[in-house]
């Protein structure tokens, strides 16, 4: 199997989906590359991080549409278009944007399928670069995937390998629904192996990436391949934990997780947001309520101070946690019970 | 004007329908059967006429939270509408709704919103789905002058221009933003300089008259359909009711609605221009107004009678389906 990078997978994706189906759109702010620049060169950028490269050469610029900077609009139009048929594929860049779009996310995409009773259905993807660890600081790294998945009406995304990612944005473009698809900017580069073809994952199915008998952790996004690292260090002194990737917040696989959790005693999140009303919060909620019995330890969550990310190199990496804090908190719940 | 006598007919019916299904409006909710916000478009009827009376079901349009009049004029079913405002089981939106998100994809319509300001960008996607197309339909937005300042509809004004896409911004200035008047709330005043400035073109109508108004619409539409981008109307008009139902409306003088109901009526006018035109007879138009009377009758006992969704249907149509 080619081994390539998130960001070639996801463009994959794009490109597949597209030539499969006219109604897929894609629009965003410079998406294209940069419409109405001097230099000719019309695929300049393909998207802040390139993700959506060469497709106006496929495509054309009906359907790879540069805009101006409207977060607002994008959406709208977004929805519109859904509305009116097409699949839109839209970016947002940074997660940190959707601020500016908001009633168009969650007062207008994320209910119209049940605010006009079940007659309207909203295509729409919307797909954003989140987190911290490029510094670039407090409006440009925030990890807000809570946020979203806390709307009914909206399916909630959050890849963390070249595999998920391509797998993950085919099913969302197909999906009926709004899907907001959060792609970690740390994570772009990373590599792995991905089939060419067509492969589709179901939402609300976890991977289990590691198996083992003392704990369960719990982690999202760039944090899966942190908790990776730390399983490493806790394996060389015998530990060997459940690794869980839920891959969408919402819906959430919950069977996954409590199964693990009645086989290990012990459960640890690992989630890149700050901690009041993080998915890491709502995990843990779950499976004091519905596996307490089979805890042997009270529950560890592992995330981002309750603070907006900073910029300096020393500050940010203070910010993200790391393999560290989780091999920490797995020797914690491993001490506690 | 290229109206012929079925068309007329049917531009006065409609009005007339949304006359009474809003003055009926009125007067039920003060039963407290009605629940909720409900934001009457009665005095504005030629505006919404004039301009839908020129679109097919294939023609998208995106409504404001004073919907029903939009609603009706694009030919949504005014029955299930009705029971959508009591929050029937089978009203237009299974009672998930009310009043201020109708909508009716069937007929083009994406929806009453209940978010100032909202509904523009949402036609520009509409608009950007009619371009690709290529059949020459067109995506039309409603707003009125208290919406005109919200940042979504500069937004939406920009990318339309930007991508050349077929649609129409209607503007609808009734002199007031919720409670507060345009004369206050609209810098510039004249909001067709402020759509010009984008570069579209803008028709201006007065939005009492609905030979005005379907003018105005047909112009713009010449420039939308045959690709030449986005196109305006802008038309001045006033409503007979409060921001909401009871609003007492005492931000408004006294005798001001009177005498735009005394002077300026779009059905009023509508009715001496083509009598006097001897286009159509005054028995006519009164038999029209018998036969509006008692479909709203009938709309209004049903939409009391029928049945309420059940609790359960509180989860249906979530997108969830695991």
């Amino acid at each position: 199997m080619p081994v390539i990078t998130m960001r070639e997978a996801l463009n994959e994706a794009l490109h597949l989906e597209m030539a499969r189906d006219p109604r897929v759109i894609v629009l965003g702010e410079d998406v294209s590359g940069g419409a109405g620049g001097t230099s000719g060169q019309r695929d300049a950028a393909g998207g802040i991080f390139g993700v959506t490269k060469g497709l106006i050469h496929k495509f054309g610029e009906g359907r790879v549409i540069d805009t101006p900077i409207s977060e607002s609009c994008i959406i709208g139009a977004a929805n519109g278009a859904a509305l009116a048929g097409l699949r839109p594929v839209a970016e947002l860049m940074f997660a940190d944007f959707v601020g500016v779009a908001m009633d168009q996310i969650f007062n207008q995409a994320a209910k119209f399928r049940y605010m006009f009773g079940g007659k309207a259905r909203t295509p729409l993807v919307i797909r954003m670069s989140f987190g911290a660890g490029m510094n670039c600081a407090a409006q440009h790294s925030q990890t807000i995937y809570p946020f979203m998945t806390a709307v009914p009406g909206l399916k909630v995304v959050v890849p963390s390998n070249p595999y998920d990612a391509k797998g993950l944005l085919l099913t969302a473009i197909r999906d009926d629904d709004p899907v907001v698809f959060f792609e970690h900017k740390a994570l772009y580069s990373r590599k792995g192996e991905v089939p060419d073809g067509d492969y589709m994952i179901p939402f609300g199915e976890a991977a289990l990436v590691r198996e083992g008998d003392h704990a369960t952790i719990v982690a999202l996004g760039r944090m899966v391949p942190f908790a990776e690292k730390a399983l490493e260090k806790l394996n060389a002194d015998g530990i060997t934990c459940d690794l869980i990737d839920p891959r969408t917040t919402s819906p959430l696989d919950e069977e996954t997780i409590l199964e693990s959790v009645s086989n290990t005693g012990r459960l640890v999140v690992v989630d890149e947001s700050p901690p009041r009303c993080s998915v890491a919060s709502d995990i843990a909620a779950i499976v004091a309520q519905k596996g307490f019995r089979d805890l042997k330890a009270p529950i560890q969550i592992v995330t981002a101070p309750h603070t907006p990310v900073p910029f300096a190199r020393e500050l940010e990496r203070a910010y993200v946690p790391g393999p560290a804090q989780i091999e920490a908190a797995v020797r914690k719940v491993l001490a506690d019970g | 004007m290229q109206l012929n006598r079925d068309a007329l007919l049917q531009a006065y019916r409609r009005m007339r329908t949304i006359r009474e299904f809003e003055e009926r409006l009125h007067i039920e909710n003060r039963t407290g059967e009605i629940a909720g916000f409900t934001h009457l478009y009665a005095g504005q009827e030629a505006v919404a006429v004039g301009v839908c009376e020129h679109l097919t079901d294939k023609d998208w349009i995106a409504s404001t939270h004073r919907g029903h009049g939009h609603c009706i004029a694009k030919g949504c079913d005014v029955g299930g509408m009705m029971k959508e405002i009591y929050g029937r089981a089978d009203g237009l939106c299974k009672g998930k709704g009310g009043s201020m998100h109708i909508a009716d994809l069937d007929k083009g319509m994406l929806g009453a919103n209940a978010i100032v300001g909202g509904g523009p960008p949402i036609a520009v996607g509409a608009a950007i789905a009619a371009k690709l197309a290529g059949e020459g339909h067109v995506a039309v937005s409603f707003t009125g002058d208290g919406g005109s300042n919200q940042g979504t509809v500069l937004e939406a004004l920009n990318m339309a221009a930007v991508l050349k896409v077929p649609k129409i911004f209607v503007f609808e200035n009734n002199g007031y933003s919720e409670h507060t008047g345009a004369a206050y709330a609209l810098a510039g005043q004249d909001l067709g300089r402020r759509v010009e400035g984008f570069g579209i073109p803008v028709f201006r109508a007065d939005g009492f008259d609905f030979f005005s108004v379907y003018e105005a619409m047909r112009q713009a539409l010449e420039v939308s359909r045959t690709g030449g981008g986005p196109a305006a109307v802008y038309a001045t008009c006033t409503r007979y009711f409060g921001h909401f139902e009871g609003d007492p409306q005492n931000y408004r003088a006294k005798g001001e609605v009177e005498k735009f109901r005394e002077e300026s009526d779009c059905l009023k006018g509508f009715r001496a221009r083509v009598t006097e035109a001897g286009l159509i007879d005054g028995a006519t138009l009164d038999a029209i107004d018998a036969e509006v009377l008692a479909e709203i009758d009938a709309a209004t006992i049903a939409a009391k009678s029928a049945a309420p969704p059940v609790p359960a249907d509180v989860l249906t149509d979530v997108y969830i389906s695991y």
